[in-house]
C-alpha cells in the first residue's frame, strides 16, 4: 500500500460522509418528497445543496472504484467504513444532533473491525489472474506469502 | 404485515446491493490498477475500459434496484431501523459474496472485521 493508495481510501470515506450530510442538509430544506410525486425528486438537485451533495458523491463513487482495481471488496469496505464515525462527528458538531453512549459505542466497534483489516493484506493473490496485460501488474505489487 | 414488507425490502437492499458490489469489484479486478492504466493509456482509456465492460452496467443496475428498495422500504418502515438493518448485513453479505464469487481470501481477521463494522453499524442506530 502506499500513500496515494492510502489517500484514495480516505477519499472514499470523506466524500461519502460529506457528501451524505450535504445530501441531508439540503433534503431538510426541500422538504418531504411523496412517492407519488417523483417529479420533485428532480427538482430537489437545484437545491444548492443537494447539488454540492451529488457532485461528492459522484467524486466518493470514482474513489471507490478506483480503490476496487488495487484492493479486495473484502478490504474496501470495511477500511471506508470510517465514514460512519465522521458521519457521526459531523451530526454532532455540525448539524447538532445528538450522540449516545451506545452511538459512541458503536462507533469504537466500528474503528476494532477497521483496525482488524487494516493489518492485514490488501489484495488476494490469484496465481492465475482473471484478465491479461494489466491485472497481472496490480496482482504482484500487493500478493499474499 | 406492515413489517414483513419491511423486512423484505431489508432482505431486497442487502441481495442488490451485495450483488452490484461483487459485479463492480470483478469489473475493476479485471479492469485492473486505474492508477497505473490512467498513467500509461490517459484517462479516456480508463473510462471507455470501466463503461464497456458488461458487469459494470450490471451492477449499477443492481445498485439502482437496492437504492429503489431503500426508497420503498421507507415508506413501508422506519429510517432507523431499514437503513441500518440494510447496511449492516449487506457488510456480512458482501464477505459471504466475495469469498464464494470473487474468491477472495476471507481471513478470521476479515470475518472479524466485517462482524465488528456491522455490529458497530447496527449500533449507531439505536
Amino acid at each position: 500500500m502506499t500513500f496515494r493508495k492510502y489517500l484514495v481510501l480516505g477519499g472514499v470515506t470523506v466524500f461519502s460522509a460529506v457528501g451524505d450530510c450535504l445530501l441531508a442538509r439540503g433534503m431538510r430544506e426541500v422538504g418531504g418528497i411523496s412517492l407519488f410525486h417523483p417529479a420533485a425528486v428532480i427538482l430537489a438537485v437545484l437545491n444548492p445543496w443537494v447539488g454540492m451533495g451529488i457532485l461528492l458523491l459522484l467524486a466518493f463513487f470514482a474513489a471507490y472504484v478506483t480503490a476496487l482495481s488495487w484492493a479486495d471488496l473484502t478490504y474496501v469496505l470495511p477500511a471506508t467504513s470510517l465514514g460512519y464515525v465522521l458521519l457521526a462527528i459531523i451530526a454532532r458538531f455540525f448539524l447538532h444532533e445528538q450522540v449516545t453512549t451506545t452511538r459512541w459505542l458503536g462507533i469504537v466497534l466500528i474503528s476494532a473491525g477497521v483496525g482488524f483489516v487494516a493489518s492485514g493484506p490488501a489484495l488476494t493473490h490469484h496465481p492465475r489472474a482473471e484478465s491479461g496485460e494489466c491485472a497481472g501488474s496490480a496482482v504482484s505489487t500487493r500478493a499474499e506469502p | 404485515m406492515k413489517s414483513l414488507y419491511a423486512w423484505g425490502a431489508v432482505a431486497a437492499i442487502v441481495l442488490a446491493s451485495t450483488t452490484g458490489d461483487v459485479l463492480i469489484s470483478r469489473t475493476m479486478k479485471q479492469v485492473g490498477d486505474v492508477g497505473d492504466l490512467w498513467r500509461r493509456r490517459g484517462l479516456l482509456h480508463v473510462v471507455s475500459r470501466v463503461l464497456r465492460n458488461p458487469n459494470f452496467s450490471l451492477g449499477i443496475l443492481a445498485m439502482a434496484f437496492a437504492f429503489y428498495s431503500l426508497l420503498f422500504g421507507l415508506s413501508w418502515g422506519d429510517v432507523s431501523l431499514i437503513a441500518p438493518a440494510a447496511a449492516s448485513l449487506t457488510f456480512v453479505a458482501n464477505a459471504v459474496a466475495a469469498k464464494i464469487f470473487l474468491h477472495e481470501r476471507v481471513d478470521h481477521r476479515r470475518w472479524m472485521a466485517a462482524l465488528f463494522v456491522a455490529a458497530g453499524v447496527a449500533l449507531l442506530a439505536v
